[in-house]
This record gives structure tokens, sequence and C-alpha cells, in this order.
């Protein structure tokens, strides 16, 4: 591990560890290039993840407050926390469910595809689909992502037959086990999985694809790396010409460190990623660093998701196997005859039994209530994951009557949906009652809207600057030695889980920054 | 038992005792020693404890699951309640406005009653810690047939991760190989 000087000004800092960070910092260090990796989390491992689902969620998840406002659900059934994300070394990738489909080439040019629609922020992505697909392919043979290469899908469990066989039923064609980042056979020295259905609790075989035991690991190897945990950024700071020079972050004995940059990445999360550049402004920079086109923190995505049981009156035992293996992509196309634009997958899922009746049922109590919970065992689950639309007022800012531990304001979370976004949750949840129903079902159960797991373009890339606050490389428009590394950077959500993207586009930067640097124009 | 009995003695006047009998021939008697249960209280009163536990059993009623499993709510409660005293007194002051013949009446009165207080913190606080606790005890793991922990018994690939035979089996293509 390096030990880099506070006052070393040429080294990059990268702001938190997760699936862009943690990519990022291993692709820079074997690179040769110095890296100060910063976390806010503590560091955890194979041993100390717990399969005791209320331990683990202390441990591992992003607890520090934040406010919600705005019509979306999450305000009336989860109104303490919004957002479901990670602070650990290795961020989201801990937690993370380990689905890894690649946005498709329509997804990445909707405005043209979708049209201009009202109350809707819709923009192209400024890079093509065949320039993301060669870091995909790189991506997916790093992280081992199933169906892929030699990598073979993961066998079907019992939740995922009766998800197969609804789904037969309604003529879709396009239903298996998932492209995922869970290794079907050993490799790269991590175990093959045995089906523990604790993925999001941390991988106890190391199974599935985490920046904590592989990016990271390798970049220390390097010995370019210095990972220092415990440590919350706070602010960037920038020189007289406007370039950033510094991160101010509290170490793990809250005392306030200042470590000089060459360059600086952030990848603190959606939410955090924006609250920090608001949280930096200056004189200079009044609204916030690289928030010339006041975009940092709008357009705010978290896709379309939700929970739909079905009840059997025979078992499933759903918890037996990976939580997310099995997808239906039939619907993940733009057919607005359908009512609505852009589309959604059917993913498999399931909650231990401690978790399902806090985020996976609606509001209730009594009879009705609780014989949902009496079916636990002959109970069958699936999860939308669709493509929420932009909107210049979902946003991050900062609550100026909320101060976290430092002091500083917390962010606040607005979402108010869009017609779309309703429409396309309703369709799905139609076409997924529908599948349970053909095969048996006695009842369907509609979860409610959960905290948001997929947090996305608040810092997002655009062609011109006006529209976003990076280029095609993650580089921020206004400040050339600012970038963003994690999926804040996204354009548009799409429907596809966001993990797969954010480690290409962190690739693809490295290797920009790598050269910029080199060349001296960074 | 005599310990319970003998400490019974020194508690203070204000704090009680939570007991109960497991039902004969239930399957908790794998978990739990002996069929006479005790939760010491250091926050509530029997009676306050009592009432709790109806409220508890009212708000996610599965008639089958013994009352130990509930009485791990109200132990959490009492916890909460011994440490922090806003939470103490919102407690307290819930349970007296149920009243005294709440646990004893019947389920359709205990509903309307919770019913109206329904938007109070008293019952916000009371029925997420109900939903909290009670799911997540080795006794509910044990009724509901939920197996849990799973990485020291080798995962689920050879327990059962795929013994479902009421649905068609899923081709290969569209899935995979089981791991050697």
């Amino acid at each position: 591990m390096a030990k880099i000087d506070f006052k070393d000004d040429s080294a990059v800092v990268i702001i938190g560890s997760g699936a862009g960070g943690g990519t990022l910092a291993h692709d820079l260090t074997r690179r040769g290039i110095k890296v100060v990796l910063l976390e806010a989390g503590k560091r955890q491992s194979l041993e100390t993840f717990s399969q005791v689902p209320g331990e683990a969620f202390g441990q591992l998840t992003w607890l520090d407050a934040r406010t919600q406002s705005g019509d979306w659900g999450v305000a009336r059934d989860f109104p303490t926390l919004p957002v479901w994300h990670c602070k650990t070394v290795g961020g989201t990738t801990v937690h993370w469910t380990g689905s890894s489909p690649r946005l498709q080439p329509w997804e990445l040019q909707v405005r043209s595809a979708y049209g201009g629609i009202a109350g809707a922020s819709l923009i192209d992505w400024p890079i093509s689909f065949e320039e993301l697909e060669k870091y995909y392919l790189i991506a997916e043979r790093r992280m081992g992502v199933t169906r892929r290469n030699d990598m073979p899908g993961l066998p079907a469990s019992n939740n995922f037959k009766v998800m197969y066989a609804g789904a037969r039923k309604l003529g879709y064609k396009h239903v298996h086990t998932g492209h995922m980042a869970i290794n079907s056979k050993p490799y790269e020295g991590r175990a093959a999985c045995i089906q523990q259905g604790f993925c999001v609790q941390g991988c106890k075989m190391g199974a599935k694809w985490s920046t904590l035991y592989t990016e990271i690991p390798d970049a220390e190897a390097t010995g370019n790396l210095d990972l220092r945990i415990e440590s919350t950024a706070t602010r960037i700071e920038h020189d007289a010409t406007g370039r950033v020079s510094a991160v101010v972050y509290r170490d793990g004995h809250g005392q306030e460190q200042r470590q000089k940059a060459r360059v600086i990445c952030v990848a603190g999360n959606a939410i955090e990623t924006a609250r920090l550049l608001l949280l930096s402004e200056s004189s200079k920079f009044p609204q916030g660093l690289a928030n010339s086109s006041d975009q940092v923190g709008r357009n705010y995505c978290h896709q379309v998701t939700g929970f739909v049981w079905g009840i059997f009156d025979k078992p499933v035992c759903s918890w037996r196997g990976a939580t997310l293996a099995g997808v239906i992509e039939d619907e993940a196309i733009n057919n607005p005859h359908r009512g609505f634009v852009g589309g959604y997958r059917i993913e498999l899922v399931t909650l231990d039994l401690p978790t399902f009746p806090l985020v996976g049922l609606p509001y209730g109590w009594g009879r009705d209530f609780a014989s949902i919970i009496d079916n636990y065992r002959n109970l069958a689950g699936m999860f939308i994951n669709g493509e929420d639309l932009p909107r210049a007022d979902n946003r991050i800012t900062l609550n100026a009557r909320v101060k976290d531990a430092f002091g500083l304001p917390v962010a606040n979370v607005h979402v108010d949906e869009h017609a779309n976004d309703r429409a396309l949750r309703g369709h799905a949840q139609g076409q997924m009652s529908h599948m349970y129903e053909a095969i048996g079902a006695k009842r369907v159960v509609m979860g409610p809207f959960p905290p948001a797991t997929h947090n996305l373009c608040t810092a997002r890339m655009s062609a011109n600057p006006r529209d976003g606050v990076t280029n095609a490389w993650g580089q921020t428009h206004d400040i050339k030695n600012l970038f963003i590394s994690d999926g804040s950077v996204l354009t548009t959500p799409g429907a596809a889980n966001p993990t797969l993207t954010i480690v290409a586009l962190a690739l693809r930067q490295a290797e920009y920054l790598a050269q910029q640097m080199k060349a001296g124009t960074v | 038992m005599d310990q319970p009995i003998h400490r019974r003695d020194f508690l203070k006047t204000t704090t009680g005792l939570l007991t109960g009998v497991i039902v004969t021939g239930s399957p908790l008697a794998l978990i739990v020693p002996g069929r006479a249960w005790a939760i010491d209280l250091g926050a509530l009163t029997g009676s306050e404890a009592a009432t709790l536990l109806s409220m508890a059993r009212t708000i996610a009623p599965h008639d089958k699951l013994d009352d130990a499993a509930y009485a791990f709510v109200i132990q959490a409660i009492d916890s909460e309640a011994a440490r922090d005293e806003h939470f103490r007194k919102m407690i307290k002051e819930g349970t007296s406005s149920l009243g005294a013949g709440f646990a004893k009446s019947l389920e359709a009165d205990r509903i309307a009653t919770l019913k109206k207080i329904e938007s109070s913190d008293f019952f916000i606080s009371m029925r997420i810690k109900t939903l909290q606790v009670l799911y997540a005890t080795p006794i509910a793991y044990a009724h509901f047939g939920y197996e849990g922990e799973a990485f020291s018994k080798g995962g689920y690939l050879r327990r059962g991760f795929d013994d479902l035979r009421w649905l068609p089996e899923v081709p290969l293509d569209d899935s995979g190989p089981m791991p050697m």
C-alpha cells in the first residue's frame, strides 16, 4: 500500500470505492498512476459479512441523514430511507445483486427515439453504442458475467422455475437466468456460487463480483494505491484559475484533513456526488463546482422498480438461491403502443423473512397482512426494472434546515413521477400478475415503491455543456481536472441495471485520463 | 424455575415480568429448553407488557405462532424504553390510553381501538417494532419455515435449491448446469 503525502499534488484523488471509483482506482494504478482513494465506510470482508439481515443492513448501508420530497411513493412508504446504497469499501458492489445487462443502442438515443416529451428533460448520450460496447466487452470479462464469453448461465432455482413457467404461458421468448456477475464456475481465484441467497448482505463466497475483493486488492498490489477508509469528503477546493486542487475530508477520528490533488474524480454515488459539488461552492463558483449549466443534481433518475409476489398452494422456498438470477427481456423494447415510451425488464427476486414485511409489502397490519406472511414458504417473487424519464426538477439539493454530523446541509431528494413512469409500472404489474395467475397463483400482491437502489444522472454526460455536467469521458465541462466516475454520469437511465454500464464507463475514463495526464493536458 | 422467582422479589414495584408457557407439541421444543418462558422487564410493568403483547398480536396475528415469539418484541420495546426517556413516555402514555381491558377484549374491538390511533407515533412505532423484531427470531424462522443462514451449511445448492417439481424443469439453454 502506498502512502501518499497530503501535500503531494501529483496524485489522482478518487472519492468513493464502488463500481466506478474502485474500477478507476485499479485501472489508473496499473498504468503507474498514484491514487489516493477516499472511502467514507469501513472495510469488511468475506468473514465479516453477516447473514442476519438486520445486522448486515446496519453494517453496510449509508445511514447518514438525507431528506426527501415530491409525490414519489417512497416519501409515503419509506420516509426515512429514500435511497438504499452503501457506505463501505466496495460501495454498493458489496450489496448489489449482480445483475449485469447492457443498455441497448436505442437507449443511448432516447431524445431521437422518443421525441420531445412534455415534462421530461430527454437528451441523447454524447457517445455511440459502438463506442460503449468496446468497454462492455472488457467489463464483462473483468467481472465474469454469465452467458458471456466462457461463463455458463447460472442454474435455475425454484423461484426461477415459477417465473419461467409463467413467462412461457404469456408467450415471452427471452427468458433466462440472467447476465449476472456471479461465478457459475470458479473464476480469477474466486469461488463458484453455492446459491446461498444472501447476495445483498455481501457474498461470503466472493462469487459475486465486488470491487472490495477484486479491483481494490489488485490496485493495492501495484503499490500505487493509498486507500483511506472512514474518510468522508466534505469539500473540493480549487485554485485561482478554477482548477480543482485539493479534497478536504474528515478522517476516522473526525479530524479535518486536506489532500492535494492533480486530478479529482468523484464517485460517491449519485446523491453524495451531487451534494459534494454543491457543498463546494465558492465566490468563483457560487452555484457549486462544475455547475455553470445549473444541471448538477438535476435529472435524477432511479428507474421504475417494485416487487410483485405470487402466492401458490405449494412450496416455492424462494429464498434458496441467488436473489435476482432470472430475467425476461421481451418488454425491454420501445413500443409506444403499450401506452408509454421506454422499456422494462422483469427480474427474479426474493426477500429473506425478516426483510419481507418491511420492504416487500405495502403498508398494512391485521389478518389480511399477516395471511400473506403466513404463505412465505409458498411465495414466488419478481421485480420490475424500467426506464424512468429524467425531469429537470427531480433533483438533489442541499437542505439548509437539516445538518449532518459535521454541520453541513444534508441532501434532499425530490421526485415527482412522470405519467410515463406510472404507465410503465402499471403495464409491468399487469403482465407480472397475469404470469402468476396463468400458472395458478391463488393471490398476487404488489409491493410498495421501494427505496431507490439505482441512483443516476445527477451529473449527466451531454454533448452540449448547457444540457449536462460532464463530457463523453465524464470530465466536467467546466473544470478540466475534475471528473465524475459513478452512476451520476449516465445521460439517461435506460432499463438496464446500471452497474455494468458504470464499470464500462470507468474503464473508458481511466484510459482517457491516463492519456491526458501523459500528454500533460490535465 | 427458581431463579426468576427469586429475582422477582428484588425487582422494583414499577417494573415487572412477562411470563408464558409454550404450547405442548410445538416444534419450538428444539429451540427453547423449557416449556415456560419469562422476560424480566426493566421499564414496563407486567400489565403494560401484557397489553403491548396483545397489541402486537393484533397488528400481526399469527394464531399458531407462540406468545414466546411476540415476547421478543416486548423485550425490544422494554429495552428501548429503559434507554430512551422520550420513547418510554410515548409507550407508557400509549399503553395507558388503550385501557386496562384491552388485552382481554375481543379482536374486533382491539382492531377498532387501534384504527382510531393508527396515525399516532405510538401506533407507528409499535407497528414497525413488531415487524422488525417478530420475524427476525429463531422461533419465527421455525414457524414460517424459513431456513435462514446458509453459508455454514454450504448454501442451498444441494439443499433444495431446485427441488420444486410441480412445474417443468427449465431447459439448459435458458439456465445453466449445476456446478460440480
